[in-house]
Formats: C-alpha cells, sequence, structure tokens
C-alpha cells in the first residue's frame, strides 16, 4: 500500500492551501464583529496542522504520480476537501448534525447548491461568506479537472475534450503543460468573478451580498445567503446580470481561454457546443415563456419571460438559484427545467450533468444507427463539429451515459425504499447527480434537503460526488482492478 | 519552344502528347524508366531518369536552354522545389506546376518570385471537378466551358425534337429570343462539321455550338430541346482525387452519394464529406446500385480511376434507369467506342485539362485553349493588341478580317475603359460577335476552330507586327 503515501503529501499541501481561504471570511467576521472568528480561526488552526503534520510524516515519498494515483488524489482531494470544510459549520451552527453538515460541505465544493439549512438569513454572515468560498474553489477545481486533468485520465470520453476546442488548435492541448492551462484558466475564472462581482454591486447588491453571489455564479453552484435566493433581491437588473454570467460560465473555459489568448471572439463561432448551448436555452425560455404565459401562470408575457429565462438558464447551467417556486408552474415547465440540468452545460465548464458533447455524440450515434439500417453499406462516422469522432470515445460516452442512468435508477429506487415519493426522490437525485442544486417537489425550489433524514441526506451527498468526478472517477477506486498491484 | 515535362504520369504523357504534335522540343523527366520507355517509343521526344527536385538531373534535362519548365510529378513539393531551382538556377522564363493540396492553393503568396517562383500553378482534378461540375449543373449541355473569367460560356448542346428552334433557321433565333444574344459557332451533323450561316437549318440530331454570356445559357438551351427536370440526385462511383472533390463541391446543391471501394479511404471520405453518403462498395455491384436506388439518380458519374470500371458501371446504371450518366475514360479509343451511345457524356481527363497548358505554349497572346471533340476542334480566347497599322484585327470589322476556313469569331468580351475625365471605369462588356462588330485593342476575343490545323494561323492573325514592339 506504499503507492498511497505518495498522495498523502499532495492532499497535505492542498489542505494547508485550504485552510489558507478561511482568512477572507475571518476577515468579514471581524469587520461585521459576527461573533464566529474565534470558531473560524480555530477551524483554520486544525485544518493547517492536521496537514501540516501529514505533510511532514510522509514527505519523503512525494514523486511523480501515476494514472491511478492522480484518481486517488482527485477523490480524495473531493471527499477529504469536505470533511475539513465540514468544520466551521459544526463549530458555528448550533444543533447541525455531522451528515447535514458534511452534505452542506460537498454541495459546496461540488457546485451543487443544494442546502439542508434553513433561516441562511439569519447565519453570520462570514459563513454564508464561507459556503460561498467553498463553491467558487469547488468550481475553480472543477474546470481545471475537467479541462487539464480528466482529459489525460480519458474518463467517459473526456478524450474529446481535446478534440472539441474548435478553431486550428484541436488536436494540441491549449498550452503545453497542464499547470501552465491551469493558471491560465484560474485567472480568466478570478477575473470574470471580479467582473460579475461588480456588476452585481451595480445592480443594487451590498458588496458582501455582490461578493458571495459572485462566487456561487461563476462556480455554477447556486448557494445565496437567502432562504429565497435570488428571487429575494426581486429586481429584474439582479436577474439580468446573473443570467449573463451563468451563461458565460456555461460555456467551455476552454473557449473562454483561447478567446482571451487570440483576443478575438472567433473563438466562440467557432465552438460547436456552445452554439448548441444558446440554441436550447433559447428555445427552451421561448417556448416555456408561451407556455407560462397562455396557462396564465403570470399576467404579462414579458414577467413570464422574465422567469422563465431566470430559471431555465439558473437550472440549466446547473447553478440552481431560484426567483419562482417552478413547482406550481404546468408540470411541463418543472420536468423540462430539471431535465435540461442534466445536458445542458458545456463540458469544460463547472456545470454538472452528462454534458451537452456527450449529448451530441449520443444523438450523432443513434443517427447513425438508424442511418445504418437504411444503408448497410455507408460509412457514417460520429462528427461533431465536422471532426470525426473516434470509436473508442462513442463507446466511452455511450459506457457513461448507461452508468449516469443506471446509477440514476439505483438511487431513485434506494430513497424510494427509504419512503420518499416518486417524484422527490427521482429528482433529489437528478438534482444531486448533476450537481443542479434544487429537486421538485419536497426538495424543491421552496423547500430544500431538510426534510431528508440522515440516510437520505448521505445518499445525495454520495451522488453529488460521483456526479462531480464524472462518475467513473469515483467509481473505479470501488473496483478491486485499482487495489491490485 | 523546348519544354522540359517533369513527371511521365497521366498528366505528363498526354502534355507531353499534345505537345510534340505541336512541333515542340520536349524533354520528359520521371523517376520510372519504365514510363519513360513507353513514352519514347510513341513519341518523338527525349527522356531523362532522375528525381526531378534536383539540379543535377534537371542540368541533364537541358533546362539552361528551356523556355518553358512543367513541373506536374505527383509530389506537391518536388513539383514546387523544381520551379524554384529553374528559376535561381536556370532563369527558365515560364514554370508551371501542378499543387493538388489546398493548403498550398490557399496561400497564393508563396508561389511568388521571391518564394517558390511558379508563374502559373495548375491543377487539373480541379479543373475536371468544375467540368463535370458544370455538367450536373446544366444536365442537357454536353460541354460547358468558360471564357473570360467566366463571363461567355460555350455550350455544346444536342438539339431534340420539340425544341422550339429545331427545324428553322438559325437567323429566327433573334426574333424568338429578342433579350438573350448568341452565335451558334458550330454545328456537327453526324460528326461531320457545318459552318453555320444565317439560313442554316437546325436538325434534330445536330451537336450544336453556341457562345452567350453566362447568364442567358439557360435561355437559350431551352429554345433548342425540351428541359429536364432540375437535378436533384447525384451518385458518384469511385471516392479518389476526382470523385472527392466533386463531392465536396456539389454536396451543398445536390443530394449526393458516393461508392467507394476501400474502407480506409470510404472512412477518409465520410471524415471529409458533411452531408454526402459515403457508402463502401463495387462500383459494378448490382445489388448496391440496386439498394441504393440508382433507378431514382438524375446523374450517375463513374470517376474511378479504371476506365473498364466506369465503361462497365455506367452501363449497368444506364440500365437500371439513370437518368444521365457521365464516365471518366483515359484511353481515347475507349472514348471514341462509347460516347453518344449507352454513356452520355465521355470524359477523356487529359482533353478536359490539357487546355489550361495549351494556352502557355501557343503564340500571340492567348488566355485560354479548350479543346472540343476530343481535339479535334478548338476554342481559343485571344488578346488583341496593337492599333490599326501593327495589328491585322484591331480595329477592323469581324466580316474585315482575314480569319482562316473553318475559324469563327463567337464573342469578344471588352475589359473596362477608364474615360479621360471621369474616374468611373465601366464592368466587363460581353459582345456577341456580329459581322460589324468592329474589334478594340485589349479585347478578349473568342475564336472557334473546327479543324485544329488553322490554329496557328488564327494565333499569326492575333500576333502583333514586329515594328509594334
Amino acid at each position: 500500500m506504499s503507492w498511497l503515501l505518495t498522495i498523502a503529501p499532495v492532499s497535505a499541501l492542498i489542505a494547508m492551501a485550504m485552510s489558507l481561504t478561511h482568512l477572507l471570511p475571518i476577515g468579514v467576521s471581524l469587520a461585521l464583529d459576527d461573533g464566529v472568528a474565534q470558531a473560524l480561526t480555530l477551524s483554520m488552526m486544525v485544518n493547517f496542522s492536521v496537514g501540516a503534520v501529514i505533510w511532514m510524516l510522509t514527505r519523503q515519498h512525494k514523486r511523480e504520480l501515476s494514472l491511478r494515483e492522480g484518481i486517488l488524489l482527485v477523490v480524495t482531494v473531493w471527499a477529504g476537501g469536505a470533511l475539513f470544510a465540514t468544520l466551521p459549520l459544526m463549530l458555528t451552527i448550533p444543533q447541525i448534525s455531522f451528515i447535514d453538515a458534511y452534505f452542506e460541505a460537498i454541495s459546496g465544493l461540488t457546485a451543487t447548491g443544494a442546502t439542508v439549512l434553513t433561516g441562511l438569513d439569519y447565519l453570520p454572515p462570514s459563513i454564508n461568506v464561507w459556503r460561498a468560498v467553498l463553491q467558487w474553489l469547488g468550481g475553480m477545481g472543477v474546470i481545471v479537472l475537467v479541462v487539464a486533468i480528466l482529459p489525460m485520465l480519458g474518463v467517459g470520453g473526456r478524450q474529446i475534450s481535446k478534440s472539441e476546442i474548435p478553431g486550428p488548435m484541436k488536436d494540441e492541448q491549449l498550452t503545453p503543460r497542464v499547470t501552465q492551462t491551469a493558471k491560465g484558466l484560474w485567472l480568466i475564472y478570478a477575473a470574470l468573478t471580479l467582473v460579475c462581482g461588480l456588476a452585481y454591486y451595480k445592480a443594487g447588491m451590498t458588496p458582501l451580498d455582490a461578493m458571495i453571489h459572485s462566487f456561487t455564479t461563476m462556480s455554477l453552484g447556486g448557494f445565496s445567503s437567502y432562504d429565497a435566493s435570488l428571487g429575494h433581491f426581486n429586481s429584474a437588473t439582479v436577474e439580468l446580470v446573473a443570467i449573463t454570467f451563468m451563461v458565460i460560465a456555461g460555456i467551455n473555459f476552454s473557449t473562454h481561454f483561447l478567446a482571451w489568448r487570440s483576443k478575438s471572439l472567433l473563438a466562440y463561432a467557432r465552438d460547436t457546443e456552445a452554439r448548441y448551448f444558446m440554441l436550447v436555452i433559447f428555445a427552451s425560455v421561448t417556448g416555456i415563456a408561451i407556455l407560462l404565459y397562455s396557462s396564465g401562470s403570470y399576467p404579462d408575457f414579458l414577467t413570464a419571460l422574465r422567469f422563465a429565462a431566470f430559471n431555465i438558464i439558473s437550472v440549466g447551467t446547473t447553478t440552481g438559484y431560484a426567483t419562482a417556486d417552478y413547482n406550481q408552474w404546468p408540470v411541463f415547465a418543472p420536468l423540462w427545467i430539471l431535465f435540461l440540468g442534466t445536458f445542458l452545460s458545456c463540458s469544460g465548464s463547472a456545470g454538472g450533468g452528462i454534458k451537452m458533447m456527450r449529448a451530441m455524440i449520443l444523438y450523432r450515434q443513434v443517427y447513425r444507427e438508424i442511418k445504418s439500417l437504411a444503408h448497410p453499406q455507408a460509412v457514417s462516422p460520429v462528427k461533431v463539429a465536422g471532426q470525426v469522432v473516434a470509436d473508442p470515445v462513442v463507446f466511452a460516452v455511450l459506457g457513461f451515459f448507461f452508468v449516469w442512468v443506471a446509477l440514476l435508477v439505483t438511487m431513485t429506487l434506494i430513497l424510494g425504499w427509504t419512503g420518499l415519493d416518486a417524484m422527490t426522490a427521482f429528482s433529489a437525485v437528478v438534482a444531486s447527480l448533476n450537481n443542479i442544486g434544487p429537486g421538485l417537489h419536497q426538495v424543491g425550489p421552496a423547500t430544500n434537503f431538510s426534510i431528508l433524514t440522515d440516510f437520505q441526506t448521505a445518499v445525495c451527498a454520495f451522488a453529488m460526488l460521483l456526479g462531480r468526478l464524472e462518475l467513473f472517477a469515483l467509481l473505479v477506486i470501488f473496483t478491486p482492478a485499482f487495489w491490485r498491484k | 519552344m523546348r519544354i522540359v515535362i517533369l513527371g511521365a504520369g497521366q498528366v505528363g504523357s498526354s502534355v507531353a502528347e499534345n505537345l510534340v504534335s505541336e512541333a515542340n522540343d520536349i524533354t520528359v523527366v520521371d523517376t520510372d524508366a519504365g514510363r519513360l520507355r513507353k513514352l519514347q517509343d510513341r513519341l518523338d521526344l527525349r527522356t531523362i531518369v532522375g528525381n526531378a527536385g534536383h539540379p543535377e538531373t534537371l542540368e541533364r534535362a537541358g533546362a539552361r536552354d528551356a523556355d518553358m519548365i512543367l513541373a506536374v510529378t505527383q509530389s506537391d513539393e518536388t513539383n514546387l522545389v523544381a520551379c524554384k531551382l529553374a528559376a535561381t538556377m536556370f532563369n527558365i522564363p515560364t514554370k508551371i506546376a501542378r499543387i493538388r493540396a489546398a493548403d498550398y492553393l490557399s496561400h497564393p503568396e508563396m508561389f511568388s518570385d521571391e518564394n517558390f517562383s511558379v508563374d502559373t500553378v495548375i491543377c487539373p482534378e480541379q479543373v475536371l471537378t468544375d467540368y463535370i461540375a458544370k455538367l450536373i449543373e446544366f444536365p442537357e449541355s454536353l460541354q460547358v466551358l468558360e471564357f473570360a473569367e467566366g463571363r461567355v460560356s460555350l455550350v455544346a448542346v444536342r438539339a431534340f425534337h420539340g425544341g422550339p428552334l429545331v427545324g428553322k433557321e438559325l437567323q429566327t433565333i433573334r426574333k424568338h429570343l429578342p433579350n438573350l444574344d448568341t452565335r451558334v459557332a458550330a454545328i456537327f451533323r453526324q460528326d461531320s462539321p457545318i459552318i453555320p450561316d444565317a439560313t442554316t437549318v437546325i436538325e434534330a440530331g445536330d451537336e450544336v455550338f453556341f457562345i452567350a454570356a453566362t447568364e442567358h445559357i439557360r435561355g437559350i438551351m431551352r429554345e433548342l430541346r425540351r428541359m429536364d427536370k432540375p437535378v436533384k440526385r447525384v451518385m458518384i462511383g469511385g471516392g479518389g482525387n476526382i470523385g472527392r472533390r466533386l463531392a465536396k463541391a456539389i454536396e451543398d446543391r445536390y443530394d449526393v452519394k458516393i461508392i467507394e471501394y476501400s474502407r480506409s479511404g470510404a472512412e477518409k471520405l465520410a471524415a471529409e464529406l458533411k452531408t454526402t453518403l459515403v457508402l463502401v462498395g463495387d462500383v459494378t455491384d448490382e445489388d448496391l446500385l440496386q439498394a441504393e436506388n440508382i433507378g431514382d439518380m438524375d446523374v450517375y458519374c463513374a470517376l474511378t480511376n479504371d476506365d473498364e470500371n466506369n465503361i462497365m458501371s455506367s452501363l449497368l446504371a444506364k440500365r437500371m434507369g439513370v437518368r444521365r450518366v457521365v464516365a471518366l475514360i483515359n484511353r481515347s479509343s475507349y472514348v471514341n467506342l462509347v460516347q453518344a451511345g449507352q454513356i452520355d457524356i465521355a470524359i477523356s481527363p487529359a482533353q478536359a485539362t490539357i487546355g489550361t497548358l495549351l494556352a502557355h505554349v501557343r503564340h500571340g497572346d492567348c488566355v485560354a485553349v479548350h479543346s472540343l471533340r476530343r481535339g479535334a476542334a478548338e476554342a481559343l480566347e485571344l488578346v488583341a493588341h496593337g492599333d490599326a497599322q501593327s495589328s491585322k484585327v484591331v480595329g477592323r470589322r469581324i466580316e474585315e478580317l482575314d480569319l482562316p476556313k473553318g475559324a469563327t469569331i463567337g464573342a469578344v468580351v471588352r475589359p473596362p475603359r477608364a474615360e479621360a475625365g471621369s474616374k468611373k471605369a465601366s464592368g466587363h462588356q460581353v459582345l456577341i460577335a456580329h459581322h460589324d462588330t468592329i474589334i478594340e485593342s485589349d479585347d478578349h476575343v473568342i475564336v472557334f476552330a473546327l479543324n485544329k490545323r488553322i490554329v496557328p494561323k488564327v494565333e499569326k492573325l492575333f500576333q502583333v507586327n514586329i515594328g509594334f514592339l
């Protein structure tokens, strides 16, 4: 098991780095004097010292990671990071159970946005900042994970993200070195967050709210410091800012990277995935707005359009803010909104679900099957953006989709077995597995996951982790083959 | 002229064959001695074995005294290097290279004098593709040739019963089509040429060559035969260089299916083509043709590199109900065998592409040359230079010209002239030739020669007298 030790010093370093992120909520706490600065400092110290001790003990094992160790590291960072992140919550929120705190932390780090906490408005502001920081870090980690690391591991057809990079770059990585790519991505992510925060502030938020919401918008997380989510502000301007930045964050960050480096918008025009992303958003918003207006949910079309646009884009990009209880809309609307969340966001964004790229490949594969019935001798490769997708990638995507469906069904059945009604069980799993946030019915936008039992909460937390780590990266560590020498 | 031809492949040999007959000194270079020997057995020329990209080979081929170098080897890179060497080491004035890679063609600056020094880039596959694409666009025509950058077209069409003009004298065309000016350049009746005049009567079965501004073609064709339904579905047999280019060029406009023999070739095609249906199979496989509804196809193009396969699969396709078949046939003896029989159009790649090369070999300022009727006749685009004193054509009416018998002037394209005092230049003017049209300097004149033997006389007519220089 000595190979396990090689990931320990890296994990420890990440833990120590994470402990430094406590500084932001501590600062906020001191400035606003909300009385939790001490608890946060304690958490930071624990966090740092645990990391430091592990690092001291294992640093001689530090060496280049193998593929297997890389996968294990990724799992450790998310599952273990959430463990550390529960500490501030446990120390400051009275009567929170460990499972609930862990669920909240996982929901943060996986940028899901489902919460078990009620009375967010009355939490110490620094704790809300901590929740937002978790999502922001999670989003950043995810983007680097999906753009730079998973393509190397080839998880679930992720090789495609090399070729999905549009234009002349298609067969190359963004930069020759992963660290360089990661730095570029983080810079773009941070810059966009800053712009988003300023826009929120201009739109009328307090600086604190602007910071919290810019963190959770750019990470497509969806935590808010209010129980009413973004509906609290009841401002069309705020919603417009949120829509803009959710759409930006829903596009592949490789495309942002290319656009930024070539200083032209051409990269977006060449990104087929982004085109379909925009097209589906446009069609869904128009369709649902018409449905809402004609069914009388809203008195005038513009209001219907406003609520349709915001909630569709929020759930579709797997952010999970809400400005309306769309559970009350005609049944097609909430189901379609939830369905969008399973595939809408582009690969290489912090969004969850199977991703638009995989959906396109699945669709084309189906089309190919049908075509081969009519023309048995036809050669019809699966093509995305004019590029042929190699058969192994298609198979990997098919495998991914199968596992995704199997997990969806299994976990829905498990939750149903524990006594939840069908719609709640199903939507809770969909919302967790795809890192959306709110589900429907009892876990809908007007309520939250606090009604779940500890076991049900744990299942949902596991689903979030599964979805975030692209299913296979987590499932593989449960196979004997992974542990064999 | 002393001409060095690099590469004795299909293009190289057919060019050599054509040029030898026009009294040029030809040297052919190739790495394959066997191929050269075959060529030398047939034609009066010199051959050199060696790599065309090496200075030593070029030296031996007599590059030092050559007037022109034609780099038509299989390799674009060899052709480029040879042109560069020809320019820097041997000072050959005219350098022509065959370039196939689209990537090179999209960067024309690399052919300039300071770079690879290629005066003219030719791509026979592209010429052939354009040629076939035209035939698909005008399915009633036998041949469509463009002059003056596409402003004027020469169209060959078979007259059929039911065409409004069939059975009438040519002079009635003008009354019939007051807005569409055209001139019938020649008529072939049972393969023998007729020089048309105003009283000539068009009969059903005649092969009529007419010249008109390109946008008027369809209207004129309608007068000579019943128009077919426009083409919608095209099947291409053979996914080689030409089949691939053709599919790519027309797949946006038509419903295209392409059959390719090898699976790996088909996969490459499928990756490159967007909407074309790529099939793996044999072009002579009746079951495959049947399964893909060959009977519903409007045009079938047999474009494999095997003459026999093309002929057999065209015949098969025709029998199975394709409206029109086009076959690529390299051997001229086969072309004569099948043309106008079951196969609607037999294209000889050599004849279709030789024109672009011939234009550079001719005397006088010759812009384009097109071979017609398998090389028997020719259409030329010549530029008139000089003034009434130095030139035998400028400032004269067409009826005054001393044209050899069998040559007719079809059209005149006048470049825009900047009027004194006004900066505004009008566009090119297309004048369909009448007996009283006066030719001006710099006019592009399109001449139809019924017989290849009279071509030198026509060229001579357009040459400027020494005194002018």
